[in-house]
């Protein structure tokens, strides 16, 4: 068949394995497609914060990996600090501080102060990114992304549906809003 | 995203139909030919030009996806107007794992072929083919100008071939 083109939907659908912040009841889900060295992500990252400060309770926001590793050699390196730092409960705080400090990416003693600071088991954790015991899961989050129409980074649904407009504040809270008044 | 009016107006190749084979350079004294692929299943992914912001991130997302094509033994040949030298330089930029073909002279010869020319711009149009391996088109997609069309299409049409033939994955 030839295809016409129409707006991607997520096909893995947000659920337990997702890292989210918000609560699960929320009617506004914000998804992210993100890699910590993408400039465009990290232009997007205060966005996503003021976006969440907005709309409060009223938002739940989730992020998923998708490391363009040809283009970013640092990239998996974070997404791999970033789901061993979850994998002991502290992956926002290594989310935000990757997306703070993207500069320093791939600056082991940097981030090394970091998840000392945030009482990580360092051994244990230099061993998970050492071995990609995450990359796995990371590669499913590439994987999910790809089959649901992302193709650069950063790459936001709403409520399951590609938001293909600018990744600014005021389009996006526009957009949610939209949203959450359709699934009431 | 919108759509350009009164441009839109060419149609490209639709599947069950014979893909036109070409002959086309990939390095200055090397040619690739779509019949060398013959038995396993080619994506051909025709775009404007290289450089420009969302064809790289097209052409980087394909290198990036290259296990998965090679899990259906595809091949993926990427074309454009543009000559050889800024192939190479755009390949080895953004570390592409597959040919680029210059569909350079006579200009745009091979894109018009299959139907995939905007000859307002002078450029290959965003056009995205699946060939079987017997050198029939098996899926095509055009792309609107500025979008990226992905992965995800090449994908599902490779499955669909390999569920209607699974054989030909061996040939």
């Amino acid at each position: 068949m030839t295809q016409q083109y129409q707006a991607p939907r997520l096909t893995v659908p947000v659920g337990a394995r997702d890292h989210a912040e918000g609560p699960p009841g929320a009617r506004v889900v914000l998804l992210e497609y993100g890699d910590y060295q993408c400039p465009y992500c990290g232009a997007a990252y205060p966005i996503v914060k003021r976006i969440q400060k907005h709309l409060g309770e009223r938002l739940r926001f989730v992020f998923r990996n998708f490391p363009i590793t040809n283009a970013h050699p640092q990239a998996q390196w974070a997404a791999e600090h970033a789901e061993a730092s979850a994998a002991q409960g502290r992956f926002w705080q290594m989310h935000d501080y990757l997306y703070e400090h993207q500069d320093s990416l791939g600056d082991e003693a940097f981030f090394a102060r970091f998840e000392q600071k945030l009482k990580l088991d360092l051994a244990r954790l230099d061993r998970e990114v050492a071995q990609h015991v995450h990359l796995d899961r990371i590669q499913e989050d590439f994987m999910s992304g790809v089959r649901s129409g992302v193709n650069g980074t950063p790459t936001f649904f709403i409520n399951g549906v590609r938001y293909d407009g600018y990744p600014e504040f005021a389009p996006l809270v526009s957009a949610l809003e939209t949203a959450e008044k359709g699934s009431r | 995203m919108t759509n350009a009016g009164g441009s839109r107006t060419i149609s490209i190749l639709k599947p069950g139909i014979r893909a036109p084979d070409f002959t086309l350079k990939s390095t200055p004294d090397q040619s690739v030919s779509l019949r060398d692929f013959r038995g396993r299943p080619v994506v051909i992914a025709f775009y404007p030009a290289d450089w420009s912001p969302v064809c790289s991130d097209q052409m980087g997302l394909y290198a990036q996806v290259m296990p998965e094509f090679k899990k259906f033994n595809a091949e993926v040949l990427g074309i454009s107007v543009d000559g050889i030298w800024t192939h190479l330089a755009f390949a080895k930029d953004r570390k592409l794992n597959f040919p680029l073909l210059s569909d350079f002279e006579p200009k745009g010869a091979v894109s018009r072929s299959y139907g995939a020319y905007e000859a307002h711009v002078g450029e290959s149009a965003r056009a995205l083919f699946v060939v079987d391996a017997r050198g029939s088109i098996a899926w095509s997609m055009l792309s609107p100008d500025g979008v990226n069309p992905g992965a995800d299409g090449i994908l599902s049409a490779l499955e669909r071939l390999e569920r209607d033939a699974p054989r030909s994955k061996s040939a």
